[in-house]
């Protein structure tokens, strides 16, 4: 287990208060003047040391991100973005550094902002966290009356202005592009990329754009060193992260941990263990929704970083650990998961629009046993055909969940699922097939 | 997608009153010159609390004359965000979490609840009821499942019994204490965590 003394988020369960007098004797804004006095390249630098990899659920390099914004402003201004539109179903932990550790968001801003020569940050939260946002804005009011942010934040001789902009609970508002059309007052559609919003972002202007958790650990990063972040967790999965586990264990928590930690134990030591006990473990879902997820035998030895469980075909994403048990029907669970991608689907490319209610009403059919024979290689194939012909990676989100059912519980589905095909094949007609399915090369 | 449609019954006049307008311009001041329709979706918000939680087209093209935008701009972003209520949904308005983390540890019965308690369908308003319920998708609160979101606040930790509870109050015009029913502040597990031990009750 992680030591104490190694975690970032002390104040994660609030017991030491989340006002500026407690954040500061947390070690918080002491030496931010010193910090960024050391230079934009050392900044970046120690970030790339540390390995440090996005928090919002790809995993992107931050220290590398940070480096494509351009190096001279030039006639257009730059703009530091952070992405605090938490709605992936499982994933609470965005919540709980917005109204227990405001200081280290806040405190992060203005070094990554410094980093990237940004003057205006904006923090995009759900419009559902009104209340943990109102919360930031006093710590931001809070920030503003010590001279941490404005005119010459906190003696750096940067200007900083934070502004927090609500959301309106569009998941698919979390996508960074979308982000910046919601921003901008349109609908959140995301747009096509390159031109990547490094260059071209929030009103043509070069952008960063972070999730809160990443924000919120670099100030620790550069005061206890690139290294020290490095050493925790393993080779390109460095660090502490904040996983949260929901769904069928004893004690739901959101727990800071060091990556790379066995599952077995978040669940078994900081969750209270499965209800019913391990054996009544039927499948996890490693990180969030669009995570395929895992079956029971896998967790036994599966570790979460970004590289284990992609080696697993799976993803640790946003670190959101769903626990499901034996008393639940996970095809009815699933399904559940592709009527929430159906709902949130924006709209913009057909396979998703129309896929995403495809495959949600297939899996409906299959909960109860009304599908037929064809149908499971049908959805598979729906899956497929969504994957990859999308603008954003929400069509990937929506089609991995329904894959990793069909790999794991393909059996169960037969099971329940044994009606002939309505229409029987009698010969096989090649152009009724879609082509590219057939290309073994594709 | 989902589907939204604008309440038949709308009113023939909207207007932001003072305080209103001054939240709308301070807001406004927040975006560079000439982006000044990046706070639509604030004045949206500002439009909804001060007409009864729910935003009639007159206010729409209200904005849109504020902010020098087209209407049909305002009505997109309108349709398209599932928080702004195009219909009448009472002062209180439940939403009830269902997604699947919540779904697992029981919200069905809170949507038992609200059917008992409410209305037998969705985004329902009945007369002389002072709110409506609906279903929706993921809060963010999963690890305090089962939960259900009442205007702006959070109600976590819930069964069909407090959930009851809650809605008698709701019914009667009090405002129920927000949060979790399990008595916990934050995330933190229930019984026995394991992790920043010397800071506990510190």
């Amino acid at each position: 287990m992680l030591k104490d003394q190694d975690r970032i988020f002390k104040n994660l369960y609030n017991d030491l208060g989340s006002d500026l007098t407690s954040a500061q004797k947390r070690g918080d804004w002491v030496n931010t003047k010193e910090i960024t006095e050391k230079g934009r390249n050392w900044i970046i630098n120690e970030i790339k040391d540390s390995q440090l990899r996005g928090r919002g659920g790809a995993g992107f390099p931050t220290g590398l991100k940070w480096s494509f914004a351009p190096k001279e402003v030039g006639s257009r201004p730059h703009y530091l973005v952070i992405n605090g539109d938490e709605s992936e179903p499982g994933t609470c932990k965005d919540r709980d550094i917005l109204r227990f550790e405001p200081h280290k968001l806040i405190e992060g801003c203005l070094i990554a902002s410094y980093a990237i020569q940004a003057h205006v940050c904006y923090i995009y939260i759900r419009g559902e966290y009104f209340v943990d946002g109102q919360k930031l804005q006093a710590a931001i009011d809070e920030a503003y009356e010590k001279k941490l942010i404005g005119k010459n934040a906190a003696g750096t001789g940067w200007d900083l202005d934070i502004y927090i902009h609500y959301g309106a609970g569009a998941y698919i508002c979390g996508e960074e592009t979308a982000l910046l059309e919601s921003i901008e007052g349109n609908k959140g559609q995301p747009r096509l990329k390159p031109p990547f919003p490094a260059l071209i972002g929030l009103y043509g202007c070069p952008t960063i754009i972070n999730n809160v958790e990443t924000i919120a650990v670099v100030p620790t990063i550069l005061r206890r060193g690139g290294k020290w972040f490095a050493s925790l967790g393993r080779e390109k999965n460095t660090g502490t992260k904040i996983f949260c586990i929901s769904g069928n264990v004893n004690n739901p928590c959101n727990v800071e941990e060091e990556m790379n930690i066995p599952l077995k134990e978040l669940i078994e030591v900081h969750a209270g263990g499965v209800i019913g006990g391990w054996d009544n473990l039927q499948a996890v879902i490693p990180g969030g929704s669009s995570m395929p997820l895992i079956p029971k035998e896998k967790c036994e030895t599966l570790t979460m970083d970004f590289d284990s469980l992609v080696a697993e075909k799976s993803g640790l994403g946003t670190a959101g650990v769903v626990v499901i048990n034996k008393d639940q029907d996970i095809i009815k669970c699933m399904a559940r998961i592709a009527r929430f991608y159906k709902h949130e689907s924006c709209g913009q490319c057909t396979p998703c629009r129309e896929g995403s209610g495809w495959m949600w009403r297939m899996l409906e059919r299959m909960a109860k046993g009304e599908a037929s024979k064809d149908e499971i290689e049908m959805l598979g194939d729906v899956t497929k055909q969504i994957e990859g012909h999308t603008i954003c990676a929400f069509g990937e989100g929506s089609s991995w969940p329904v894959q990793g059912l069909l790999r794991h519980f393909k059996d169960e589905i037969k099971k329940r699922n044994n009606f002939d095909p309505i229409v029987k094949e009698t010969q096989n007609i090649p152009y009724l097939v879609d082509q590219h399915l057939l290309d073994k090369n594709a | 997608m989902s589907l939204k449609r604008p309440a038949k019954d709308q009113p023939e006049n909207f207007e932001f009153n003072s305080s209103s307008l001054e939240a709308a311009n301070k807001i406004i001041s927040k975006y560079p010159k000439g982006k000044q329709q990046s706070a639509v979706m604030a004045l949206l918000y500002i439009a909804q609390k001060q007409n009864n939680n729910w935003i009639p087209l007159v206010a729409m093209k209200y904005i849109a004359k504020l902010l020098d935008m087209p209407y049909i701009k305002v009505y997109e972003v309108a349709t398209f965000y599932s928080m702004f209520n195009l219909t009448p949904v009472g002062k209180y308005f439940i939403q009830v979490c269902t997604t699947t983390p919540c779904m697992i540890r029981g919200a069905g019965k809170l949507v038992e609840a609200c059917k008992e308690k409410i209305s037998e369908n969705e985004s329902e308003l009945l007369p002389g009821k002072n709110c409506s319920w609906m279903e929706v998708e993921c809060l963010g609160a999963c690890v305090t499942a089962p939960m259900m979101q009442i205007n702006n606040d959070y109600y976590e930790d819930l069964d069909k019994e407090k959930t009851l509870e809650i809605l008698d109050k709701i019914l009667k015009d009090e405002k129920p204490k927000p949060g979790s029913y399990k008595g916990r502040i934050n995330n933190e597990p229930e019984n026995g965590r394991k992790t920043l031990m010397e800071l506990k009750n510190a």
